[in-house]
């Protein structure tokens, strides 16, 4: 068998601009995304796709929450935690808030040093998304534990208020955990490669088997950016409407 | 760096716009915090969150600097959401009428 072809991505090609460019790149009988790897052109589509499933989940939110002639519960109550016996609203959300942006942060330097084949740097900032991450979920096993031991809130009624709260809030935020908890697996799999020296080697991938590049790590990143972004919109209009 | 490969920024320019997350993050939790009601309320709350998630896609996703055909690609069709907004807003102020006549609610 031939050995497959080197797969050119068109950098060194001059390409026109603005909307030239957009009928150059998708009329071109080529690939259409230029400059891009297949396999990032690919969590992009997926991250669109995810962003429909999300956008599914906060609009019935919003259904449900404005059809109830039953008061909402009120968020900034429920989510209060008594520090030094004074209420403070919110304060475990903002933490995790917090918490995974500097994620985020991490992760993008972490792409930055995987491109400059700094992979000990690279390696260390991703483990370091893995922990925010993980003590992310941890926060939110911690809330849901509250809500469901202490406070009695089940998906179909609870003490505050409309019964839609609890089935929106479980399903939103479980369905959010569970990504995270998924971005943190994958996460260490890929620090792990990186760390090993994959993609210096261009070691072939397992279930691909091509040559392992650090754009790994920005595919990676692509999806951990994302279960941030997402994490935006849940606090915006889950939390504190 | 002529043949430079994949996204390569500064390490700074990421500590800035983390930063900013930060500030914003601390603007939006600060309007709950000081209890603002009303249309500033949904104002404050709306432009936090619109210029959080344009920072993170556009720097942290490296968006603006990739191709137009790609942007677009993925931008417009979530813009289109708002359509369906627009749709379920309605859609629930009808359910909410109608709750109203038969349940005899508020």
């Amino acid at each position: 068998m031939a050995p497959p072809a080197a797969t050119s991505t068109g950098e060194s090609l001059a390409r026109p601009e603005g909307w030239d460019g957009i009928v150059a790149d998708w009329s071109s009988d080529q690939r259409t995304f230029k400059n891009v790897p297949w396999g990032k052109a690919m969590m992009w589509i997926f991250l669109l796709s995810d962003t429909f499933i999300f956008t599914c989940f906060l609009l019935s939110y919003m259904t449900v929450r404005m059809s109830t002639t039953v008061p909402w519960p009120n968020p900034s109550e429920i989510f209060a935690l008594h520090i030094g016996g004074q209420p403070i609203p919110l304060i475990l959300i903002a933490i995790m808030t917090f918490i995974l942006i500097s994620s985020s942060g991490t992760m993008a330097m972490a792409v930055n040093f995987g491109y400059r084949h700094d992979r000990v740097k690279s390696a260390i900032l991703m483990l370091v998304t893995a922990a925010f991450g993980a003590s992310f979920v941890g926060m939110q096993v911690f809330e849901w534990t509250k809500l469901i031991v202490d406070d009695g809130v089940r998906p179909w009624t609870n003490p505050f208020g409309a019964a839609q709260f609890g089935s929106t809030f479980f399903m939103i935020t479980g369905f959010h955990g569970f990504h995270v908890s998924i971005g943190v697996i994958f996460l260490v799999i890929i620090a792990r490669k990186v760390w090993r020296g994959d993609y210096d080697r261009g070691r072939p991938g397992y279930f691909t088997s091509r040559k392992g590049k650090y754009e790994a790590v920005e595919i990676m990143g692509l999806y951990w950016h994302f279960v941030d972004l997402v994490w935006v919109f849940i606090f915006a209009v889950f939390y504190l409407w | 760096m002529a043949h430079a490969e994949g996204q390569q920024h500064p390490i700074s320019m990421y500590l800035k716009i983390w930063g900013l997350l930060f500030v914003l993050s601390t603007f939006s939790y600060l309007v709950d915090f000081y209890n603002v009601e009303g249309y500033l309320r949904w104002s404050l709350i709306l432009l936090f969150m619109i210029l959080k998630a344009g920072l993170i896609v556009a720097v942290f996703m490296h968006m603006m600097w990739e191709r137009l055909a790609l942007i677009y690609a993925i931008l417009v069709p979530p813009v289109l959401v708002l359509v369906f907004v627009f749709l379920m807003t309605h859609e629930a102020g009808y359910t909410f009428v109608t709750r109203g006549v038969f349940f005899g609610g508020p």
